[in-house]
């Protein structure tokens, strides 16, 4: 059986989806309570690393603020949570990181990507410090409780998101705009030059995997109950999806979500054994990952795997 | 009427004039050459133009409009295209896709995504770069990835074409072939302004040439006229019989 | 109503010249070495780190300490870029590929730095007492360590001022930061000069945190607010350039200052306004090219 021509069938792979999908769906019936808020977890990673990638992958501008945008989610949980419905809320706590991506687009996006990298980097901690700030003179409260919902609730909102920004990301990917995203980053003055309006695209995409950042964040608040600027704004949450992406591979669409199941797996392991390494682990295995993994771990298994197969079909 | 006009047209890098006060015009059906020795500032004209640059002062007028401030994307789809003296290729994407973004993005009105991947096809045919479709672009050879160049801005379906120095670093074959294309863009119905180092295609292929010099217009006329103007062959063109060849 | 103007001005300069050092620290990784080094607070740290564990360990007061720690900052600098920076280098294609790359191993290094100290030192914030006493200055009361601090920044910037215009390596350093093609091609043995460059911002840096933590409390976390006011000066002086760097950080000081004096708490959040009205309205910086 000529294994690659299966493999790449697309009716095999959508099989596959679909198995997996109805295995996550059903999951919380038989599997413990542990795994259910270990997947939460791995699917909220997911969510972040390729909404990250549905902008920073293929234009090469890298934002450093996922963060700062989940963090407008979490907020918005805990300033809706008694207000609104639940899904009013996670759509409420999607939007103002939107609203937040296109202030940060329209500022910075217009001129060379050095300045969109320097703003994003900054803007977990300038959000810290005005929430912060806010908190202690204005309202007076210094941390905020959020109303609870279930961890079953939660786990199938979070896999809800998922599910949308997966198909979101591949319906990008193979549109018109998927294409204008890839040639702004190979050379963004040629695709300026042919039409594409470059600067309105790069926002409007930010904004949309903004969205998803911010959705993420508004659910998450709901397991923590009590969140504080500092639960809320952790630069930790700019750097793993990062990483993620990258040791992923961000050529494919689940290069990142390969990526992501990896590390969240690998630090719920760290965190309880050695609970001060892990992330002076994590960042080692990022400048690895830069300076020895340019296409990510799915670009060196496709290499491998043409290695063992392309010989059998005759290519070079 | 003049499809594309130019007036007073001046842009300065620091203190410096990279084009200073130009007059130009392009009638509709022209293939007008733009020459000058190197740093004269024709490349400079072509970003104005283009609006890859902002103008000092000035004015440049498509089709009557006034496009001084407009974007590159909207001046792209009212139908000016052009290619780079670097060629600016999307080296990672196929020939095709390098094509399809022309036609997805550069037309107006809008084109359907059914209909886009077959003018892309047309394109590639029409500059004869089918067999080479599903190559990545950077795996062409500098000869094709100036034609792939010319291709992306055909699909934008322009009415001016700027060419800037496409037979750069090309061997003869090469420039006999891109001069046939130029003519067969010509035949379309397509402006095209040149810029060209290569003479003989310049003499050959245009109606009218315009010559700049450290910025400024110097001489502008018909390729005879040029080749025997004192002006120009004391600045750039050496001796006359180089000129006439 | 005047003594408190001069109150504000002199405690903005202050800020203002650790801001000018680590600022020039950071424009000699960006301009020369362009590495956008999103880890220089977390050399800022270390100096601050080092320092404190020389005087309460070993007593060794602050600014003699820096004997010892500048060189070790420098050093770590030197060997980061001979090693991971030089290897970006010759294996990106381009020199926006490198830039981008090298970014990112800055953001690793980031959190492996901060993770190293906080195993080394605690996650807890520590201080020190040194030269805390107060001097009276034209009726305004000041602390000696924060004059100190200032009177050092000048001297250490008019120093490095004269380095860079009057010795050979100084000239090889403002070649290499205008096209290190050509000054390789005339003689500079350029990756030599690039890494001295990376070199001396991190020292910079830790010259910085020294400082810092003569007049304020540390913690391994402190790293991220002063990368981001770095970052907000170089925008300000102007992208690549030096000079820039250093005014632009008494400038932000001085703002700093007054933020302080109306809304405490809103420094940052003022810097940042600042750097969206500079993307507005002069990306460049004032003395930018």
């Amino acid at each position: 059986m000529d294994i690659p021509k299966v493999i790449s069938k697309k009716p095999f792979v959508l099989g596959l989806l679909f198995v997996i999908l109805i295995l996550m769906a059903t999951s919380p019936l038989y599997a413990t309570r542990y795994t259910v808020i270990l997947l939460t977890s791995i699917f909220m990673y997911v969510v972040l690393t390729v909404s990250w990638t549905v902008f920073s992958g293929p234009t090469g501008y890298v934002s450093l603020a996922p963060a700062a945008f989940f963090g407008a989610g979490v907020y918005t949980s805990a300033l809706l949570g008694f207000v609104l419905p639940l899904p009013a809320v996670i759509i409420m706590g999607g939007l103002s990181s939107s609203c937040l991506a296109l202030v940060v687009g329209a500022l910075t996006l217009r001129l060379r990507g050095i300045y969109f990298v320097m703003f994003t980097f900054g803007l977990v901690e300038l959000l810290l410090h005005f929430v912060l700030w806010w908190e202690v003179n204005i309202t007076g409260t210094t941390g905020r409780v959020v109303p609870t919902v279930g961890n079953t609730m939660v786990y199938y909102l979070m896999l809800t998101i998922l599910v949308i920004v997966i198909l979101i990301a591949y319906l990008i990917k193979r549109s018109r705009f998927g294409l204008a995203l890839q040639s702004i980053g190979e050379c963004e003055e040629a695709a300026a030059h042919t039409g594409v309006h470059v600067t309105a695209l790069k926002i409007t995409t930010f904004a949309v995997s903004a969205f998803f950042m911010g959705a993420a964040g508004a659910i998450m608040a709901t397991r923590w109950t009590y969140i504080d600027p500092r639960i809320a704004f952790n630069p930790i949450l700019s750097f793993l999806p990062v990483l993620m992406a990258i040791f992923g591979g961000m050529g494919q669409l689940y290069g990142p979500v390969i990526g992501a199941a990896i590390f969240t797996y690998l630090e719920e392991f760290l965190i309880t054994r050695f609970p001060y390494y892990y992330m002076l682990i994590f960042g080692i295995i990022m400048v690895i990952a830069i300076l020895y993994l340019p296409e990510g771990l799915v670009g060196l298994t496709q290499k491998l795997w043409n290695r063992i197969w392309g010989a059998k079909h005759g290519d070079p | 009427m003049a499809i594309l006009e130019g007036n007073g047209v001046t842009k300065y890098f620091g203190g410096l004039a990279a084009v200073s006060n130009v007059d130009f015009h392009v009638e509709q059906g022209e293939v007008v050459g733009l020459i000058g020795p190197n740093g004269a500032g024709k490349t400079t004209l072509f970003n104005l133009i283009s609006a890859a640059l902002r103008l000092k002062s000035g004015t440049i007028k498509f089709r009557g409009i006034d496009i001084t401030g407009f974007k590159p994307y909207r001046i792209c789809r009212m139908g000016v295209a052009r290619t780079f003296q670097t060629v600016k290729i999307f080296p990672n994407m196929l020939v095709l896709q390098n094509v399809i973004l022309g036609s997805y993005f550069g037309m107006s009105p809008r084109i359907s995504s059914s209909d886009a991947p077959k003018k892309a096809s047309e394109i590639l045919e029409f500059v004869g770069l089918s067999r080479v479709s599903a190559t990545p672009a950077r795996d062409l050879t500098l000869a094709n990835q100036k034609r792939l160049e010319v291709a992306r801005a055909l699909a934008t379906h322009p009415d001016l074409l700027l060419l800037d120095e496409i037979m750069a670093g090309l061997n003869p074959t090469e420039v006999a072939e891109a001069m046939e294309l130029v003519v067969r863009i010509r035949e379309k119905g397509i402006s095209i302004i040149m810029i060209e180092h290569v003479m003989k295609a310049i003499m050959k292929l245009c109606d009218r040439i315009m010559v700049l010099h450290h910025g400024q217009k110097l001489a502008e006329g018909t390729p005879q006229a040029i080749a025997t103007s004192e002006k120009v062959i004391k600045v750039y063109l050496g001796e006359r019989a180089h000129a006439g060849s | 109503m005047i003594v408190t103007l001069l109150d504000i001005v002199i405690a903005g300069l202050l800020m203002g010249g650790i801001y000018a050092l680590i600022a020039v620290g950071l424009s000699l990784q960006y301009g020369v070495a362009r590495v956008l080094n999103i880890a220089h607070g977390e050399f800022i740290m270390l100096g601050a780190f080092i320092t404190w564990s020389l005087y309460t360990i070993f007593g060794i007061i602050p600014l003699v300490s820096l004997a010892i720690s500048s060189p070790v900052v420098f050093t770590i600098g030197f060997i980061l870029y001979r090693t991971l920076f030089t290897r970006l280098r010759t294996s990106s294609p381009s020199p926006a590929v490198f830039e981008g790359k090298s970014m990112l191993a800055c953001f690793g290094l980031l959190f492996i730095i901060q993770n190293v100290a906080i195993l080394l030192w605690g996650a807890e914030i520590k201080g020190y007492s040194y030269l805390a006493f107060p001097v009276d200055f034209w009726g305004a009361k000041f602390a000696a360590n924060r004059l100190i601090t200032l009177g050092f920044a000048i001297v250490f910037g008019s120093v490095f001022y004269l380095f860079l215009a009057r010795t050979r390596m100084g000239k090889a350093i403002r070649a290499a930061a205008q096209d290190p093609v050509a000054a390789g091609l005339m003689g500079v043995n350029i990756s030599w000069v690039l890494a001295v460059c990376f070199g001396l911002g991190a020292l910079m840096a830790g010259l910085g945190g020294t400082l810092i933590s003569m007049s304020y409390q540390i913690q391994p976390t402190m790293g991220l607010e002063y990368t981001m006011i770095a970052l907000i000066v170089l925008v300000l002086g102007g992208l690549g350039s030096i000079p820039g760097s250093f005014i632009g950080g008494f400038l932000l000081g001085l703002v700093g200052s007054i933020v302080t004096y109306l809304q405490p708490g809103l420094s940052l959040v003022a810097y940042y306004v600042l750097f969206m009205l500079l993307l507005l309205a002069k990306p460049t910086g004032i003395l930018g090219r």
